[in-house]
């Protein structure tokens, strides 16, 4: 089956780190992932083969694939991998179904189940290395599964979301990222809120949110989606403080706000935009970082002065995913798939990704439904 | 030799380029043949000796006792002024101000009055620096009274140093510095550059606070102001008149006393800019060329810092002090004097290069909003009778337009480009949404109170300033302007005046009238 395959090769991450550097979606040239004929792969019983139909690309992908990761995932995942973890696709008997990712204990013949799993929160799971299935946080980075951007990958029955017959694929597609979003968008108790970043998680927080938001966009369709996702005021990241300063009443000393936000979503992750979150949030306020950070350099004195609160929001449980259903429908997500590219221009895809919003674009997703194997 | 009139030429084929003020530059345009210029007058003659001027002034006031009459021993004696936004640009030493203050001091000493302080009336301007303070009153009277804080600038938002005098009959609410309102006698001193200037607003306006300007910085106010040269039909007057009549009533006594320039406004090197271009000798061009030349590559910074420090070798033509109303009609006859030029009817296209100054930019810079404000508030407004463009016609700008802002000067104009104007261009909604919040904003108020800041609201002011001209207008179009920044005030970017005539057909249809404003130095077209 054709695959694009993330394999384990030190010079190929070194190339793809270099070239990442130089541009985002750079390190698809030259780093570990190729697009190849491999097996399909195979696992015992309560697991189906799905026929991805769109597989998105995610942040998290592009992170990878340029090298920019953490080390901290090392141990929980496993080469080589394909990719893809937001796919909509066909289990065999024509049923079409959205994949819910993350290989927590129950998927993985686990028992009995960690605490965080025992208590419903399968995002936290404790055993992501351990089971009858290779170590991988989600599927898409995990050997034995398979992942989004192939023709053919596994899924549990309890990763298993039938779609709606009134979803149309793009709409489906989105169902993974929008469950982040809600996920983030629960953990939010403050009733104004702003939003760093505007890509596909800073538009599905938004659109999940139930509070007051002061989006972030930096690129114009960004900023035209989070208005129309709910957003009272989107701004260009030079103008936030700005903005924070006169809508929470602040006074200034120095450069630095005296007050600010209550909670600050990062969706972006970055040194950059943690320090700004943090010197956007009010004394006591909480910073929540829903987009993937990794190793950063930031000054957190502020954090320990005004008695700042920095959470992460990572993934989803189960029932969130079942209701990020209901968010997509009614925002209307299916909208943010701006562009689909078959599995051979690849590059061409992942390029297109790391460079969306100064494109004009939101999501980009394979499109499998076209490939000779699949049909 | 007697001053040359304003006039309004054809261009034909003769017709030498017209000069545009550009920002911190000038274009050489060639205008359609068949376009009309509007020259302003040659600066009148001055006054031969301008201290005794004001001392006769002074001891024969119009409508009112000789100021020594007024002066007792024990008396609490207030001395108002007009702040750095006038006149423009700043002139040289000694100031106006200067000279009318010290006359007054002479003659305060004389009788004996040892209470007198002094008061920048800067409304919701910023606060200005000492170096400006003593430009204006100069170094004697700074040294005498400053220290001692006898001079300063008026705080429109200390509660503690604010009169409420009561409402008009309209219900405006009329409170001023308590200070002046408390005084004997309140005697103003004005420079009246513009037809707008003075009579009841430099006292109603100049030493209020945000409660009582609100009732006629407002946009029903300026667009019922058709022009607010035109003291007759001008709300912002009408309002103004309304509140010195609260003022008369509570019993401030105000000893008015305005001053007249002539259009003496450039100095050399830059004195070709005042001359109307046929006139221009071999010198001017070499002077336009060497001027131009270098300033293309003059860093926009030290280019900034050049022309704002030109002085300009205004003189005065004309002093009057006494009654307020009986003082500003003189003043008034005598601006227009030299300000008004006739124009036979409307245009479709009116044209006009900015420059590099507006009253808020000195010592500053011209950001986008002050752009808006110079070209539709006070240039668009220089007419008396007809605005010069029709009603859906099209003004083109030519100014360079940064998006570029005085962090200490301006700081909510930041906030206001920035947030208000990508929200909404259209000055109702931006009243009735945003206003109160940068108004009653406790940083702004902080930054104006103790920094060099404008108040929080003035942006709105300016916006509203231009309230007219975007009810009237068809379009507005910026001749080499940044774009982007063009485009956040809703106006059309245009590279050439070529192009921008073209954009302005679309508008107003195929073979417009064009009429150019040759302005700086100032004029009023009295459009009939």
């Amino acid at each position: 089956m054709k695959a694009l395959v993330f394999e384990r090769s030190l010079p190929r991450f070194a190339a793809a780190k270099v070239a990442g550097a130089l541009a985002p979606g750079r390190g698809a040239g030259p780093g570990p992932l190729r697009l190849k004929d491999i097996d399909p792969p195979s696992l015992g019983a309560g697991w189906h083969r799905v026929r991805p139909r769109l597989a998105g690309i995610c942040g998290s992908d592009l992170s990878t694939i340029d090298g920019a990761s953490s080390r901290y995932f090392e141990p929980i995942v496993s080469f080589p991998f394909v990719p893809g973890h937001e796919v909509v696709g066909d289990l065999d008997d024509g049923t079409r179904v959205v994949v819910e990712p993350v290989l927590h204990c129950a998927v993985r013949g686990v028992d009995p189940l960690c605490p965080s799993c025992a208590l419903g929160a399968t995002n936290r799971c404790e055993r992501v290395a351990f089971g009858h299935v290779e170590p991988g946080l989600q599927t898409g980075f995990c050997e034995d599964t398979g992942g989004g951007w192939s023709t053919s990958m596994l899924a549990h029955d309890l990763q298993l979301h039938r779609v709606p017959d009134d979803f149309t694929d793009e709409m489906a597609v989105m169902v993974e990222p929008a469950a982040c979003g809600l996920h983030a968008a629960d953990q939010v108790r403050e009733e104004s809120v702003v939003v760093l970043g505007a890509g596909t998680i800073g538009l599905t927080v938004i659109a999940a949110l139930r509070a007051e938001v002061i989006a972030v966009a930096k690129h114009p369709v960004q900023r035209d989606v989070a208005r129309s996702l709910g957003a009272s005021t989107v701004c260009d990241p030079g103008e936030i403080s700005g903005v924070v300063r006169r809508r929470y009443r602040s006074m200034m000393v120095g450069t630095q706000l005296t007050g600010g936000a209550p909670a600050v979503v990062d969706c972006i992750g970055s040194a950059a935009s943690l320090q700004q979150a943090l010197e956007l949030v009010a004394p006591g306020g909480t910073v929540l970082v829903v987009g993937m950070p990794s190793t950063v350099s930031i000054d957190l004195t502020g954090l320990w002065h005004r008695e700042v609160r920095l959470e992460g929001a990572y993934a989803y449980t189960h029932g969130e995913f079942e209701r990020a259903f209901d968010v997509v429908r009614a925002k209307e997500l299916g909208r943010l798939v701006s562009a689909t590219y078959p599995l051979d221009r690849w590059k061409d895809a992942i390029r297109h990704a790391a460079e969306a919003g100064r494109r004009g674009a939101i999501k980009v997703a394979f499109d499998l439904r076209n490939e000779k194997e699949r049909n | 030799m007697a001053h040359r009139p304003g006039f309004v030429l054809e261009v034909d084929r003769s017709t030498p380029p017209t000069l545009f003020h550009h920002g911190e530059g000038f274009r050489l345009e060639k205008l359609p043949i068949g376009s009309r210029v509007v020259y302003p007058s040659e600066a009148l003659s001055p006054l031969k000796h301008p201290d005794a001027a004001i001392r006769e002034a002074l001891l024969h006031p119009v409508d009112m006792e000789p100021l020594p009459a007024l002066l007792k021993p024990g008396m609490k004696l207030t001395i108002a002024f007009d702040d750095v936004s006038l006149p423009l640009p700043k002139m040289r030493r000694p100031d106006v101000r200067q000279r009318v203050i010290e006359a007054v001091l002479d003659l305060a000493a004389e009788a004996g009055v040892d209470d007198v302080v002094l008061i920048a009336a800067l409304a919701l301007h910023r606060r200005m620096t000492e170096a400006e303070l003593r430009h204006a009153v100069g170094d004697r009277v700074y040294d005498a009274f400053a220290p001692r804080g006898l001079l300063y600038n008026h705080d429109a938002e200390d509660p503690d140093n604010l009169a409420f005098l009561g409402e008009t009959d309209k219900g405006e609410e009329v409170e001023i510095n308590k200070r002046a309102a408390e005084s004997d006698l309140l005697v103003y001193v004005n420079i009246n550059l513009v037809s707008m200037d003075g009579g009841w607003k430099s006292t109603a306006t100049g030493l209020a606070s945000y409660r009582s300007l609100r009732h006629h910085h407002n946009v029903r106010t300026m667009q019922h102001s058709r022009s607010f040269m035109d003291q007759h039909r001008s709300e912002l007057h009408s309002s103004n008149w309304r509140m010195g009549e609260v003022l008369r009533k509570s019993g401030i006594k105000v000893f008015q006393i305005e001053t007249t320039l002539n259009n003496d406004t450039f100095p050399k090197p830059f004195d070709f800019l005042q001359k109307r271009e046929w006139d221009w000798t071999a010198r001017d061009r070499a002077s336009y060329v060497a001027v131009s030349k270098s300033l293309e590559r003059t860093p926009s910074r030290l280019k900034r810092s050049i022309f704002q420090s030109i002085e300009a070798p205004h003189q005065m033509t004309g002093v009057n002090a006494g009654d307020v109303e009986a003082v500003h009609k003189l003043t008034t006859a005598k601006v227009f004097e030299q300000q008004l030029v006739p124009v036979s009817g409307q245009t479709d296209i009116l044209t006009m290069g900015l420059p590099y100054i507006c009253p808020y930019n000195v010592h500053s810079i011209m950001n986008p909003i002050l752009v808006m404000c110079l070209g539709l508030g006070y240039f668009f407004n220089l007419y008396r009778g007809k605005p010069l463009v029709r009603e859906g016609g099209v003004l083109i700008m030519s100014h360079p337009t940064p998006w570029e802002f005085h962090p200490v000067h301006h700081p909510s104009y930041i906030d206001f480009f920035e947030q208000v104007l990508a929200d909404t261009t259209d000055p109702i909604e931006i009243e009735k949404t945003y206003e109160k919040s940068f108004a009653e904003d406790e940083w702004y108020r902080h930054l104006y109170r103790t920094s060099y800041a404008y108040h929080g609201v003035h942006p709105f002011y300016m916006w509203y300033w231009g309230a007219h001209a975007l009810q009237h207008l068809g379009g507005v179009i910026v001749v080499g302007g940044d774009p982007k920044a063009v485009r956040r005030l809703g106006f059309k970017p245009a590279s050439t005046l070529r192009d921008a005539l073209e954009m302005a057909e679309d508008v107003v249809g195929r073979h417009p009238s064009i009429t150019h404003l040759h302005n700086p130095p100032l004029l009023v077209a009295d459009v009939s």
